[in-house]
């Protein structure tokens, strides 16, 4: 009998990875190359006044906006970032000028030379001074059925508010990118997610025609995110370096730069207004969610949508008023990281219902189920549930696997457990699949068969699970389907490496493909299936009022969380994770469980220990010393199991999972401490001193 | 000045600044491209070599530091027997993901088992903690390395 394909298979890339025989975008050599180094600036918000440059040597060039052939604007979702500052600036570590030669000492010479003069002006950081001066950069709102009236009747109204900070990538391959032109030919190579938005970018800032511009992506050291739009930035940098030069250029980050300047987390709050009726069901929420998003809109508007459009998590409430915002500060940007906005709201609402049960003396468990999601009710944008939910079979299994119920009535104080429920709704958000209209190619090639897509190997697993995909439809062995390097002369679009959405969408593109493939196998020694992405025919969503649904399906999950707090020190330990997921079918078992328990960590980190402020718009936390993430002494055992529930639309029923993984941990920990303590908690990171303060407060 | 030291166990002689890091003076003068810059300052293990079979950050090791000593990197430890068995470990595991930091877990697990052929749970999570993964969460790492020594009874 065929094995299963949830069987795991090798990975593809483990092997040279673990030789040490990768090559990242850091260990390449290119004849004559030239290094850059980026000027920033120093001043949270101010105008230049003057630049003073030394004498230049020979060899050495100075590249700023004057040398943009184009427009000097990375485009993404809003274009407002410059390339590099013009009259001002609007943050500390925004790009102001490249220094560019042959030797790295050479040019930190000539950059510790250089006098840039600001004019300050009057910056603004936090999101409460933001709210106060009304810096918005985009306000949305959505409501379902009539929240106001719902109020009116409601018999009791809780209120509360929660609040989550930065995150920081901390992707262990710092970011890194080249150009060179090759005849008349500009080629881009680095660490990305998503060539085809560098290549975008590059089309309105070097104002070249598309076919003389290919995107290359280089074996990448992880993202999470933070690979996603940043990349069209310095992309564009050493781009217009290469420009003015004609000698291959190459700008590789170190970690402080990277921390410094990169796009990170979204700190957020998120309000709650909650009406109950009389046997104690909410019936209404007003929620408001707030979110930092630095000095220029960029991609957030999109991560907002997310959030609010995931911010009743798996629970039916039938009258709904929501707000988001986005808020201008003079900080680095925020911008896309595993989650894209959801985690925090869903760790919101995960603590609102956690608190409301206490306080009506409900058990919390007990009380999320009463509201709880089923199959074809409407969800918060009016759309529909379409798929079948497990979720009574995911919590049976994470309380039966964890003992759940019966620690939580023997843990003594500084013990704790909690438990989270929660969803991610796979793939782009509204109608995004469909304005990308991700394309594939499948090709023949006697007995090999190549794939052409777009997304990447970072990590996840790409590289192995697609091809698995087509081998396994076409039963072949994996050897004898190729990765098509990732670039963009050579592939097609098939969207961004992004949204939990290459196995869903991409996977099930090229299932289609090889299933069309194997019907015609024997036609010809070569040919080639192409496929385009059609939504499917029954979802429905309109982008003006945020009415339909916001997502084709979801995936399923439960976390439970076991801690132990030191009464002394207020250390707080993580001793036990137990994680079930529904995400269709696993297509690898094995790289499945390792995404699944990356992200818990991940989720630990943003938590607890990854502290991330800032004072005055400098960022305390600057390099990975004062930054931490957890090692393996912080992590605990983690247990992981799925629950089987097939996607009609998915490759053999697969869904999302990349994303899901780091929703659950955070609630599922604080739930836990809260639980440990006997306190609520409200915000996260949850640091020791926090922890003293909250036990101490009587 | 002039240093001497063996790389991979063959001799090496050359003219440094003796505070140049050595991480520069292998990736950038003899091309050992295995050995990872993750963060410059000691945390992330991601450069760690063996210098006379303990593990080391190389980004901390000024060249000056390494006259006479044996410095192992990644493209000379994976003719090993030692190295094959922690492959077939890591293989089986699913310990790679991104594969940036692992370079440097390798090198750090020869360290470990170097000094301790059988550790517990404990002491391989103590062993490795030098060293930063932000894709696995750890735990096939260290199942992998489990199932490296199971492997490799009696070769460390």
């Amino acid at each position: 009998m065929k094995e299963s394909i949830s069987t795991s298979v090798l990975r593809v890339d483990s092997r040279k990875k673990i030789r040490g025989e990768a090559e990242y975008i850091s260990d390449w050599k290119f004849e004559n190359m030239l290094y850059a180094k980026t000027v920033r600036s120093t001043k949270a918000k101010a105008k230049i006044t003057a630049i003073k440059l030394p004498d230049i040597p020979k060899d050495y060039y100075v590249v700023d906006r004057n040398d943009v052939p184009g427009v000097n604007r990375m485009r993404t979702v809003v274009s407002d970032h410059p390339i590099f500052a013009e009259e001002d600036v609007q943050y500390i570590g925004q790009p102001i000028l490249l220094v560019v030669g042959p030797d790295r000492e050479i040019i930190y010479k000539i950059v510790s030379q250089i006098e840039i003069k600001y004019q300050e002006e009057e910056a603004l950081f936090t999101l409460e001074e933001a709210e106060k001066r009304s810096t918005v950069f985009t306000d949305y709102n959505y409501k379902k059925s009539d929240p106001k009236k719902a109020f009116e009747q409601a018999v009791r109204i809780i209120e509360d508010e929660y609040s989550t900070g930065y995150q920081e990538h901390v992707y262990l391959e710092p970011q890194g990118i080249a150009a060179e032109y090759k005849d008349d030919t500009l080629f881009v190579y680095g660490s990305m997610q998503c060539p085809f938005y560098v290549k975008n970018a590059l089309l309105e800032t070097m104002a070249l025609p598309e076919e003389k511009i290919r995107v290359v992506q280089t074996v990448t050291g992880g993202a999470f995110g933070g690979k996603e739009e940043f990349p069209s930035l310095n992309g564009c940098h050493v781009a217009v370096a290469t420009h003015k030069t004609r000698q291959p250029v190459v700008m590789i980050y170190d970690r402080d730069e990277d921390i410094l300047c990169s796009t990170k987390r979204h700190p957020s709050i998120t309000r709650f207004k909650a009406g109950l009726d009389e046997y104690d069901q909410i019936i209404a929420l007003d929620i408001d969610v707030l979110l930092n998003a630095g000095a220029y809109n960029g991609l957030s508007p999109v991560v907002l949508q997310r959030a609010i459009f995931s911010a009743t998590n798996v629970y039916n409430i039938e009258h709904l008023n929501v707000r988001g915002r986005n808020f201008m500060t003079n900080l680095v940007p925020s911008g896309a990281y595993r989650g894209f906005g959801a985690p925090q709201t869903i760790f919101g609402i995960e603590m609102m219902f956690q608190d409301i049960a206490l306080i009506l003396g409900i058990d919390p468990l007990e009380y999320k189920m009463r509201h709880l999601l089923k199959q074809n009710d409407p969800t918060c944008t009016g759309g529909s549930i379409h798929e079948e939910v497990k979720m009574k079979e995911i919590v049976q299994k994470a309380v039966e696997q964890s003992d759940y119920y019966n620690k939580l009535k023997t843990n003594k104080k500084y013990q704790g457990i909690g438990i989270s429920l929660f969803l991610h709704g796979c793939g782009f958000t509204g109608k995004g699949e469909t304005l990308i209209k991700g394309k594939i190619i499948l090709q023949k090639n006697k007995d090999v068969v190549i794939l052409k897509v777009s997304s990447v190997e970072m990590g996840q697993g790409a590289e192995t699970v697609l091809p698995k995909i087509v081998a396994h439809t076409l039963d072949i062995p994996i050897e004898k389907v190729i990765y098509e390097t990732v670039d963009t002369g050579l592939i097609p679009d098939s969207g961004p490496t992004v949204a939990s959405r290459t196995t869903m969408i991409v996977g099930g593109l090229l299932r289609e493909c090889a299933l069309e493939m194997k019907a015609r196998w024997d036609e010809a020694e070569t040919f080639e299936v192409s496929k385009i992405y059609k939504h499917p025919d029954f979802l429905h969503w309109d982008d003006d009022t945020f009415h339909g649904d916001a997502y084709p399906v979801h995936s399923w999950g439960a976390n439970v969380a076991e801690v132990e707090i030191d009464p002394i020190t207020y250390e707080l330990t993580i001793k036990k994770i137990t994680a079930v997921f529904d995400v269709g079918v696993p297509i690898d078992e094995r790289a499945l469980i390792g995404q699944m328990q990356g992200g818990i960590v991940q989720g630990i980190g943003w938590a607890t220990i990854e502290v991330m402020k800032t004072a005055n718009g400098k960022l305390i936390q600057k390099n990975l010393t004062d930054y931490k993430i957890p090692t393996s002494m912080d992590v605990p055992g983690i247990d992981c199991d799925f629950v089987l529930n097939p996607y009609e639309f998915g490759p053999f029923g697969a869904k999302c999972a990349g994303e899901l993984s780091f929703v659950g941990s955070p609630p599922a920990v604080a739930a836990a401490v809260e639980n440990a303590l006997g306190k609520p908690i409200k915000d996260i990171p949850i640091t020791p001193e926090m922890l003293m303060e909250i036990d101490n407060d009587h | 000045m002039i240093i001497e030291f063996t790389l991979n166990n063959e001799k090496v002689k050359m003219d440094v600044e003796p505070t140049m890091r050595v991480l520069d003076l292998l990736r950038n003068d003899l091309g050992m491209s295995s050995v990872k810059e993750g963060c410059g300052e000691g945390e992330c293990g991601a450069c760690v070599i063996l210098v006379d079979g303990r593990a080391m950050n190389s980004c901390m090791l000024p060249a000056g530091a390494i006259v006479n000593r044996s410095i192992v990197t990644l493209e000379g430890f994976k003719h090993t027997e030692q190295f094959k068995v922690i492959e077939a470990g890591l293989l089986k595991a699913g310990s790679v993901q991104c594969g940036f930091c692992t370079p440097g877990f390798v090198m750090a697990i020869e360290s470990l088992l170097n000094q301790n052929p059988d550790p517990t749970d404990e002491e391989i999570k103590e062993g490795l903690s030098g060293n930063l993964c932000r894709c696995t969460g750890y735990n096939m790492i260290i199942k992998g390395v489990r199932l490296a020594i199971e492997k490799g009874a009696g070769l460390w």
